[in-house]
C-alpha cells in the first residue's frame, strides 16, 4: 500500500465556490477544541466574535478600517501570483510606501488637501513599485529568485524606516520615541460616521475593481495570465516575458505600496516604528486563498477582519491570554490553508 | 415642627443628590504592551489591578494584553470606552497620543496614561521617580563590579529611560568612580530573545554586572546563564535568576491606582500630572542578595532615608556630561520639567544617545 496525493477531478462551479466556506466551517470546527480546552463554548465564542466585529456601528467600522490595508497588500501579492511570480515583499513595500507618502506629507509643503493627497499617493505609489521593482529586474534581467530578494528586502525597509524614525526624520517634540511629528490636517483622508472608516477603505475597493477590470478585460491582463500559465508559449506567442515580469512585480509592490500611504493618511497620521503588524505576510495567505482574484481578495480580507478585530473580544470577555487568542487565529489559517489544499487535492491509497 | 421636618428632608434630598452625583461605580479597564505574565512591568501594573480591584466601589477591572504601540491602541482603548468601562489605564509610553484621541472622543470617561507628558481635562498622567531607585541599585552594581564594566540593556532613547541610565551610573560612581556603564539600546519593551543576545554582548565585552530597562528578565537570565550578577527591574525577578540576582528598582503601583479609583469615586478626580516619588512607596528596592555586603547593605538604606526625607537629591551638581563638558552647576539641582525631558548621558556612562 502506498500513499498518493493526487489532483481532484471535479472541479464545477458550485464545488469553487462552496470550497472556501467547507474550509472555514473545518477550521472553526478545529479551532473549537482550543476553545473547549480553555473551557470555553466554542458557539459562544464565535457569537462574540460576530457580534464584536459586525453587531455594531463601531464594531463594523473597526473591522473596515482593519480589512483596508489587507486589500491593498492582497491585490498587490494576487497580481504577482497571477503570473506566478511569488511576491513575498509587501510588508516592505508597505513600509516604503509609507515612507513616501510620509516625506510628501512632511516635508513637501503643499497646501492644498487634494493636491497633497495626489502627490502621497503617487510618491507611496512608486516607492513601493521601485522598491518590488529591484527585484523584478533582477528576476526578468539574470532570473534571480524573487522569493528571496523580495522577502530580505522586507528587511531592508522595515531597518531603513527606523532609521528614519530615529535619526532624520523624528518629531523634535517627541521626547526621541521613534515617530514622525503629526500630518497637518491636508494630508488626512477623511473620516466617516464619528468613526475611524476613512477614505482608505473606498480607495482600496476602487482599487480591486480596477485591478478585477484590468485583469479580466485588457489585453495585459490576458497576457500575464498566459505568461503565468505556460511561459514558453507566451515567449513563442512573441510576447515580451521579460518586461512582463518587471512590470507586475512593479505594480505589485506600487499597490502594496498604497496600503503604506493608507494607513498614515487614514490611521496613523504620522511613520513610526512597527507601523504594520505584519499586513504584508497576511497578503500572501489572503491571496492565496482568494485563488488571485481581485474580488475574492476583498472577501478574504473582510473575512480576516472580522477575525482579528473579533478574535481581540476573547481576551476582554474571557480573560484569555493573549497567546490563546494568537494561538486560535493561527489555528484557523492554518486549516483554511490546509482545507483549501484537500479541496484540490486528495490522498488515496493504492496497492504496490 | 413643619417648617423642620421640609428643611431635615429638603437636607437628606440634597445629600442624597450629591453623593448620587458623586459617589460614581468604577468599572476600569487596562491596556498593557507586553503579556501580564512578563514577569517585569507588566507584571507589576497588573498586581496594581489586583489590588484596585478589592476595593469595594470597583465593580470590575479587566485588562487587554500585549496591545501594539500606534494604530492598535487607538482602537482597543476606543473599544474599551464603547463596551463602558469608565476609567481606562494605559501603562505605555506610545500609548500617550492614541489614549489622547480616545479622550477627546469620551469626556465621560476618565483616562489615565502612565508615563507620558499630555493630559486633558479627562486624561491625566502618572508616574513614579523610578530614577530613585535606580540610584540605589546602581550603589549595588558599583560595589559588585570587579572588572569595572556594567553593562545596560536599555529599550528607547526617551528622557524616562535616560534619566534612569544616568541616576544608576550616579549611584555606581558613589562607591566606584572608575566604573563605566556600557548602553545598548534594543528598540523594544517587550522581546525576550533580543533583550538576551544585547545582554549576551555586553557580557562578551567585559561586562560582570548587567542591569536593564526592559520588561523582561531576560537580562538576568543571560548574567545567571554566565555566572555573573544583574540587576532587575520593574518587579522583584529573582526567581529568574536565583544567583545572579543582586536586588531591582520594583513599581508598587497598588498605592498609585487605589488612589485614583478613590479620586474617581469621590468626584475630586482630575486630569492632572501626578510623579510621585519613592517616600510614597510607589517605588522600592528589592531586598538585597546576600552576596551584597553588609557595609554596601548599610550604605543602601542610609541613602534611601534620606531621599524618602528628602535631605538628598540624586540630581545635584557638580554634574558633567560624558564629554566632560559641565552639564549643572555646583549648588544646583535639576527642576522637575528638566528632568523630564533629561537627553544626555552623564559623564561615565558609555553609550550614545540617537540624535
Amino acid at each position: 500500500m502506498k500513499l498518493v496525493i493526487e489532483r481532484r477531478e471535479i472541479s464545477s462551479r458550485l464545488f469553487r465556490f462552496s470550497a472556501p466556506l467547507v474550509s472555514i466551517a473545518v477550521a472553526l470546527f478545529v479551532a473549537g477544541f482550543l476553545l473547549l480546552a480553555g473551557d470555553i463554548n466554542p458557539l459562544a465564542a464565535y457569537q462574540e466574535i460576530i457580534v464584536e466585529s459586525l453587531g455594531s456601528r463601531y464594531g463594523l467600522s473597526e473591522t473596515l478600517v482593519k480589512t483596508t490595508p489587507l486589500i491593498f497588500a492582497g491585490l498587490g501579492v494576487s497580481l504577482a501570483f497571477r503570473m506566478q511570480i511569488w511576491n513575498i515583499g509587501a510588508e516592505g513595500q508597505l513600509y516604503m510606501g509609507a515612507m513616501g507618502a510620509t516625506w510628501v506629507a512632511l516635508f513637501s509643503g503643499i497646501q492644498n488637501h487634494w493636491l497633497m493627497l495626489t502627490a502621497m499617493f503617487l510618491a507611496a505609489f512608486m516607492c513601493g513599485g521601485v522598491w518590488a521593482g529591484v527585484a523584478g529586474f533582477l528576476r526578468a534581467r539574470w532570473q534571480v529568485n524573487e522569493v528571496i530578494v523580495t522577502l530580505l528586502m522586507n528587511y531592508i525597509a522595515i531597518l531603513w524606516i527606523d532609521y528614519l524614525v530615529y535619526g532624520p526624520w523624528k518629531d523634535p517634540r517627541g521626547f526621541n520615541f521613534p515617530y514622525t511629528a503629526v500630518f497637518a490636517d491636508t494630508a488626512r483622508f477623511a473620516e466617516y460616521f464619528n468613526t475611524r472608516l476613512h477614505s482608505g477603505f473606498f480607495l482600496a475597493l476602487a482599487c480591486a475593481l480596477i485591478l478585477f477590470l484590468f485583469i479580466e478585460r485588457t489585453i495585459w491582463g490576458y497576457e500575464i495570465k498566459v505568461i503565468g500559465s505556460n511561459p514558453k508559449a507566451a515567449q513563442y506567442a512573441g510576447m515580451q516575458t521579460g518586461m512582463a515580469i518587471f512590470g507586475v512585480l512593479f505594480l505589485s509592490g506600487a499597490i502594496a505600496g498604497l496600503a503604506g500611504f493608507s494607513e498614515v493618511a487614514g490611521l496613523q497620521h504620522r511613520l513610526q516604528h512597527g507601523i504594520s503588524p505584519g499586513y504584508g505576510y497576511t497578503a500572501i495567505i489572503i491571496a492565496w486563498l482568494a485563488k488571485r482574484s481581485a474580488i475574492g481578495v476583498v472577501i478574504v480580507s473582510f473575512l480576516l477582519g472580522v477575525l482579528f478585530v473579533g478574535g481581540e473580544s476573547l481576551q476582554l470577555t474571557w480573560q484569555l491570554p493573549v497567546a490563546f487568542v494568537y494561538a486560535f487565529q493561527g489555528l484557523i489559517l492554518f486549516f483554511l490553508l490546509a482545507s483549501d489544499f484537500f479541496i484540490i487535492y486528495r490522498p488515496r491509497l493504492i496497492r504496490r | 415642627m413643619m417648617k423642620k421636618f421640609a428643611v431635615l428632608l429638603l437636607t437628606l434630598f440634597l445629600v442624597c443628590c450629591a453623593s448620587a452625583a458623586f459617589a460614581k461605580d468604577i468599572k476600569a479597564a487596562f491596556v498593557y504592551v507586553g503579556p501580564v505574565g512578563d514577569g517585569g512591568w507588566t507584571y507589576a501594573h497588573d498586581q496594581g489591578r489586583a489590588a484596585m480591584d478589592q476595593l469595594p466601589y470597583v465593580k470590575e477591572t479587566k485588562y487587554i494584553e500585549s496591545v501594539p504601540e500606534g494604530a492598535e491602541a487607538t482602537r482597543v482603548i476606543m473599544g474599551l470606552a464603547n463596551k463602558g468601562y469608565n476609567l481606562i489605564f494605559t501603562t505605555s509610553f506610545g500609548f500617550m497620543d492614541p489614549t489622547l484621541e480616545v479622550a477627546n472622543r469620551f469626556k465621560d470617561v476618565a483616562f489615565e496614561h502612565c508615563s507620558g507628558y499630555k493630559t486633558a481635562a479627562n486624561m491625566g498622567n502618572y508616574f513614579g521617580k523610578f530614577y530613585q531607585g535606580k540610584y540605589l541599585s546602581g550603589i549595588v552594581a558599583g560595589a559588585m563590579t570587579k572588572s569595572n564594566t556594567i553593562g545596560y540593556v536599555a529599550a528607547y532613547p526617551i528622557p524616562e529611560v535616560i534619566r534612569g541610565i544616568n541616576a544608576f551610573t550616579l549611584g555606581v560612581q558613589e562607591v566606584n568612580p572608575a566604573a563605566k556603564v556600557k548602553v545598548v539600546w534594543t528598540s523594544t519593551w517587550f522581546d525576550p530573545g533580543k533583550e538576551k543576545q544585547a545582554a549576551e554582548s555586553l557580557l562578551d565585552v567585559g561586562a560582570d554586572v548587567l542591569s536593564m530597562h526592559q520588561d523582561t528578565p531576560a537580562t538576568l537570565q543571560a548574567a545567571e546563564e554566565r555566572g555573573k550578577f544583574a540587576i532587575g527591574n520593574d518587579s522583584d525577578m529573582r526567581q529568574f535568576a536565583p544567583n545572579a540576582f543582586l536586588t531591582a528598582p520594583i513599581w508598587n503601583w497598588s498605592v498609585m491606582y487605589t488612589k485614583i479609583a478613590e479620586d474617581v469615586h469621590n468626584g475630586t478626580w482630575k486630569g492632572e500630572e501626578k510623579w510621585w516619588g519613592i517616600e510614597t512607596g510607589i517605588v522600592q528596592l528589592a531586598p538585597l542578595s546576600d552576596a551584597v555586603p553588609q557595609n554596601i547593605k548599610d550604605l543602601v538604606a542610609q541613602k534611601q532615608q534620606e531621599l524618602v526625607e528628602h535631605k538628598f537629591k540624586i540630581f545635584s551638581g557638580p554634574i558633567k556630561d560624558q564629554d566632560g563638558k559641565v552639564a549643572l552647576e555646583a549648588g544646583k539641582s535639576f527642576t522637575d520639567p528638566e528632568l523630564l525631558s533629561m537627553n544626555f548621558f552623564v559623564e561615565g556612562v558609555q553609550g550614545t544617545i540617537p540624535k
